[in-house]
């Protein structure tokens, strides 16, 4: 029962961190169709940020909000610069727009900040909490919980807020939104900034479980996407199911099956749910105008 | 005037019909599939005389073979409108199929390559169907999951690949001939690269073709008006897929080494990237986005820490300025300038 | 055309270059090593303090004179940990840049790829990697400076049998380096009565080991733990192995660890870990009378000064190729390959960074057991045990 409890408690933490930066790609998505490749970069840049912030001689509470907001000046300046000006391109334009600037921004934080891999101190302590013979690491805590305060935040800003619903209109129908006065391109813009701050959020979190470096971004991007489309394009709460699915599923594989496999089972189970619901778990299914 | 019954009647001269026919010799010449492919052969010919050693002729026959790969990728990403971001996995199974089967059971070269391409049509042709339902993103997602399994068990299953450090290729083998050398290599790649061109064409512009580009316009409308999309799907995702499989196979005997990396995530993005730069729905531009892409990181050592940074701002930098890539933005531009 | 155009520029550029070669061949030849180095990706830092190392020592000779009077080039190449990147790099240094000798390759995928070619070309090449096969079966062009993994794995285990302890489980990641490792941890087992419990495998992007680890915590009788890999998962490992309270059974890594950053990564996880590192990390702590000590302290001063960093372990692999690549090519007495290959491997009690080699055609690595040192990691730096 306790390795039960523990590969539990593994899976949940990274899962909470898969869901988080799905819940980055879900928000550019429903906002704009387009998948931000560079998703991962924005949790990258958030651990380095705040690493090299507090290297400069920056205390921890004032490096964390600063490298946030440089995050979220990056996401701003990558929607403006990059994907703005080829908003009617196809999707395997803006695919390889955002995977070049996902390269881009690796190269400067590589050169800028080194190749070295760092670490944050845990937020409260390394000491883990004992739960029916298995240990739950605090800074597990920290990101599960920030996963439901999110979440929680979340739906209170798009369904209480303007800003909030405008940017689910927007995702509902662009054309419509216009109509009705929403100017799009700015909604476009908050919801970038909205993601970077998110997957900085991520990144600083799980900074001190994970370790960061200028390449983590890669990885934690790809299973942030996967997690995104195993819960379905489109729904938040999707995303945010994926994430934790995947990280329940690695654990578990990891800890019954083979743990040199893991990645490859949790890919295939990916597979056979793509097979069966096109449209992922909670996926809006795409009705096609002819 | 013209009247029914031919041309020899009073109004026309020798003059005229020789006219005719050398205007419809140079129309012959100017269409993609006869005056591009002889353009290719007479490129490929006379490139030898500009490499000056063996490091330039390896770097010809990588490109010759990545163009292959992007040839039949472009029939699917550019004319049937679909997306691939695991096409390394076969490229790798290709590879590795012509590895495995002439190291460890010493089987001949070519054998080994046919056994590969067959493999791999049948892998494609077993997910297509189910993968192929999917659309847009969840297509990328299901492709991309695909490579990734591919690349981890060549990767897990070490007697049998040599794991990540990957495995040494013996050389190719046909009857008594030893094929090493990149020379010799370089004319085999391009023969094979001239013979990929050619089969692309014919394919473009075949009925295949027209159903394929039918099916990109719209699948609704395409289905409507008799064609079975995804027959069609399945048949291009399985040549592109054979493509890549013989390139690899051609690869693992050209550099004699072969390493999973060869079936990974970035090589898939790379291969997209060189279709999408050169040009969608072109075939000579699968060509050029290959050239570029294998060039450029050996001038970017210049550049040493930075190349990053400069290969991610050309990625930016040319799909914003040319979102239809490179040949056909800089083909319409030039077709504008006439008068 | 475009096409055409395209192609032609490149025809122009070979052009360019091959005057150039020609009118650099006025001044006198200076001596020209290659090397290919990890300096991105994942094995960074290996190479990129090894480049770093290259640079420095370059500059540093050649402000002395340069060796047999002639000024000493280095061309490095960032073949980012790929074996595929190595292997055109290599053929660019043999073929276009035409050194005299290659030193680099800092992982073992890459050294292996390479090996065919430089044995084609007949050009000396030293290895700045650490799994076995590189050098058994002996290689007439390849030697290698850093201690194999089966070094690491004997030294590991002789300690374990000192202290009684026989039942081991191994953990590692999938790469190259980590499998050799585990490999050798299997062979070596019986060598020194220890028993094999378990064999747990973690992806090198994972974030958490805890089940690996669990399922080892979980073994009956076991007793020990040896670990093999790099990088950041092996800081993960260590602080997961601290977080789960399984430190009263110890835990022993493989040489690839040997830098302070996984000790900081681990976050008080290392801890009591025990380590078979080059004399090069330990240099303060080894005794006056020991001939590795001013070469280390001396390389730890040199790289502090230019880049103000601690040193790395695997920088002191560049130091030893470097120069004990000049050093034959001084006891040889030219750049002829056959000869500097022959001097290289008639090199006796060279003092280097990571020990003190000793070549012989049987042995192309020259290092011995005792130039290892077993440290334990206490109080966040690394502790001499012997």
């Amino acid at each position: 029962m306790a390795e039960f409890l523990q590969f539990l408690f593994s899976g949940l933490t990274v899962g909470a961190i898969y869901a988080l930066v799905g819940l980055g790609f879900s928000i550019i998505y429903n906002a704009s169709h387009v998948i931000n490749f560079a998703q991962g970069e924005f949790v990258m840049l958030g651990g380095m940020g705040t690493v090299s912030l507090m290297l400069a001689g920056l205390p921890m509470y004032v490096a964390i909000p600063l490298a946030v907001c440089l995050v979220v000046a990056v996401g701003l300046l990558l929607e403006k610069f990059a994907v703005e000006p080829a908003r009617n391109a196809g999707v395997i334009t803006l695919i390889i727009i955002t995977i070049g600037a996902s390269i881009l921004i690796r190269g400067v934080v590589e050169v800028a900040l080194g190749k070295d891999f760092h670490r944050l101190p845990s937020f409260t302590g390394e000491t883990p909490i004992i739960i029916g013979g298995a240990a739950l690491q605090p800074q597990g805590l920290w990101v599960i919980g920030a996963l439901v305060i999110v979440v929680a935040a979340l739906r209170w800003f798009f369904e209480h807020t303007r800003l909030g619903k405008a940017i689910l209109a927007t995702s509902y129908n662009p054309l419509a939104a216009q109509l009705v006065g929403i100017d799009v391109r700015t909604i476009l813009l908050v919801s970038f900034g909205l993601s970077a701050a998110l997957g900085a959020l991520a990144g600083i979190l799980t900074a001190p479980i994970t370790l960061t470096k200028y390449d983590i971004g890669i990885m934690l991007g790809l299973k942030g996407f996967a997690a995104a489309i195993l819960g379905g394009l489109g729904s938040s709460y999707g995303a945010v199911a994926g994430g934790l699915a995947l990280g329940m599923i690695e654990a578990m594989s990891a800890g019954y099956i083979s743990s040199a496999y893991k990645d490859a089972v949790a890919f295939v189970i990916i597979l056979g749910v793509l097979f069966f619901m096109p449209s992922g778990l909670f996926g809006t299914r795409r009705t096609e105008r002819v | 005037m013209q009247r029914p019954g031919g041309s020899l009647q009073s109004g026309f001269s020798a003059k005229d019909i020789g006219a005719a026919g050398a205007a419809r010799g140079v129309a012959w010449l100017l269409t993609a599939r006869h005056g591009g492919i002889l353009a290719l052969v007479a490129l490929l010919l006379a490139l030898p005389l500009f490499l000056p050693n063996n490091f330039y002729y390896d770097i010809a026959i990588k490109t010759a073979l990545n163009a292959i790969v992007c040839v039949g990728l472009n029939l699917l990403i550019g004319y049937a409108g679909q997306i691939s971001l695991g096409h390394a996995g076969f490229f790798a199974l290709g590879a590795y199929a012509s590895a495995i089967l002439t190291s460890h059971y010493r089987w001949p070269g070519l054998l080994a390559m046919a056994a590969g391409a067959l493999g791999v049509a049948l892998v494609a042709f077993l997910v297509a169907r189910p993968i192929l339902r999917l659309r847009g993103h969840y297509l990328a997602m299901a492709t991309l999951g695909l490579g990734i399994i591919i690349s981890i068990v060549i990767n897990r299953e070490i007697p049998l690949t040599g794991g990540p450090d990957g495995m040494s290729v013996p050389a190719l083998r046909i009857w008594d001939w030893r094929l090493t050398g990149a020379v010799t290599w370089y004319w085999i790649s391009a023969g094979a690269l001239v013979l990929a061109v050619w089969v692309s064409l014919n394919l473009v512009e075949s009925p295949v073709g027209r159903a394929l580009r039918a099916l990109h316009g719209s699948e609704i409308a395409a289905e409507t008006a008799g064609i079975e999309i995804s027959r069609y799907k399945v048949l291009v995702f399985v040549v592109s897929a054979v493509f890549a499989s013989i390139a690899g196979s051609l690869f693992a005997h050209a550099e004699r080494f072969v390493t999973p990396v060869e079936a990974g995530f970035l090589r898939s993005i790379e291969f997209v990237t060189m279709v999408v730069l050169g040009g969608m729905a072109s075939t000579f531009g699968a060509l050029v986005g290959a050239t570029i892409l294998t060039v450029l990181p050996q001038v970017l050592t210049a550049f040493h820490d930075y190349k990053h940074v400069v290969l991610g701002a050309i990625m930016i930098g040319v799909m914003i300025f040319m979102p239809r890539g490179l040949v056909p933005t800089l083909m319409s531009l030039w077709r504008r300038r006439a008068p | 055309m475009t096409i055409v155009s395209r192609r032609h520029a490149l025809g122009v550029l070979a052009a360019g270059a091959v005057l150039a070669c020609t009118g650099a061949a006025q001044a006198q030849q200076p001596i020209k090593i290659g090397s290919f180095l990890s300096i991105t990706g994942g094995a960074s830092f290996l190479g990129d303090p090894e480049a770093k190392t290259l640079r420095l020592y370059a500059d540093r000779i050649n402000k002395a004179g340069g060796v047999l009077g002639r000024k000493l080039e280095i061309i490095i190449y960032d073949s980012a940990g790929d074996a595929k990147q190595a292997v055109t790099f290599a053929r660019r240094l043999i073929e276009e840049d035409e050194v005299d000798m290659i030193v680099g390759g800092s992982t073992t995928g890459e050294t292996m790829a390479v090996v065919p070619l430089v044995t084609e070309a007949e050009i000396p090449f030293i290895s700045l990697a650490g799994a076995n096969v590189i050098v058994e079966p002996v290689k007439k062009w390849v030697f290698k400076m850093p201690h194999s993994d089966r070094m690491a794995v004997e030294k590991s285990y002789q300690d374990m049998k000192k202290r009684g302890l026989t039942n081991v489980a191994i953990i590692g990641g999938s790469g190259g380096f980590d499998q050799s490792c585990r490999k050798e941890g299997h062979a070596l087992a019986g060598k020194y009565g220890l028993k094999v419990v378990a064999d747990e495998t973690y992806a090198p992007t994972d974030s958490d080991m805890s089940p690996q680890l669990t399922k080892i915590k979980n073994t009956p009788g076991v007793q020990v733990i040896f670990g093999c890999g790099f990088g950041a998962p092996t800081s993960i490992t260590a602080r997961n192995w601290k977080q789960l309270g399984m430190t009263n059974i110890p835990f022993y890594f493989n040489h690839g660890v040997a830098s302070q950053q996984f000790i900081d990564g681990a976050g008080g996880g290392a801890e009591g870990i025990r380590i078979p590192v080059p004399a090069l990390l330990v240099a303060e702590q080894l005794p006056a009378g020991d001939p590795q000590r001013e070469v280390s302290l001396a390389y730890i001063k040199a790289f502090k000064e230019a880049y103000n960093l601690p040193p790395s372990g695997f920088g002191g692999h560049a130091y030893d190729g470097l120069h004990i690549a000049l050093d034959a090519i001084k006891r040889a007495n030219s750049t002829d390959k056959a000869k500097v290959r022959d001097a290289i491997e008639s090199t006796k009690r060279f003092i280097g960074a990571d020990g003190i080699y000793n070549m012989t055609p049987q042995d192309h690595m020259g290092l011995s057991l005792d130039s290892f040192k077993m440290v334990e990691v206490r109080n966040n730096t690394w502790k001499l045990i012997e």
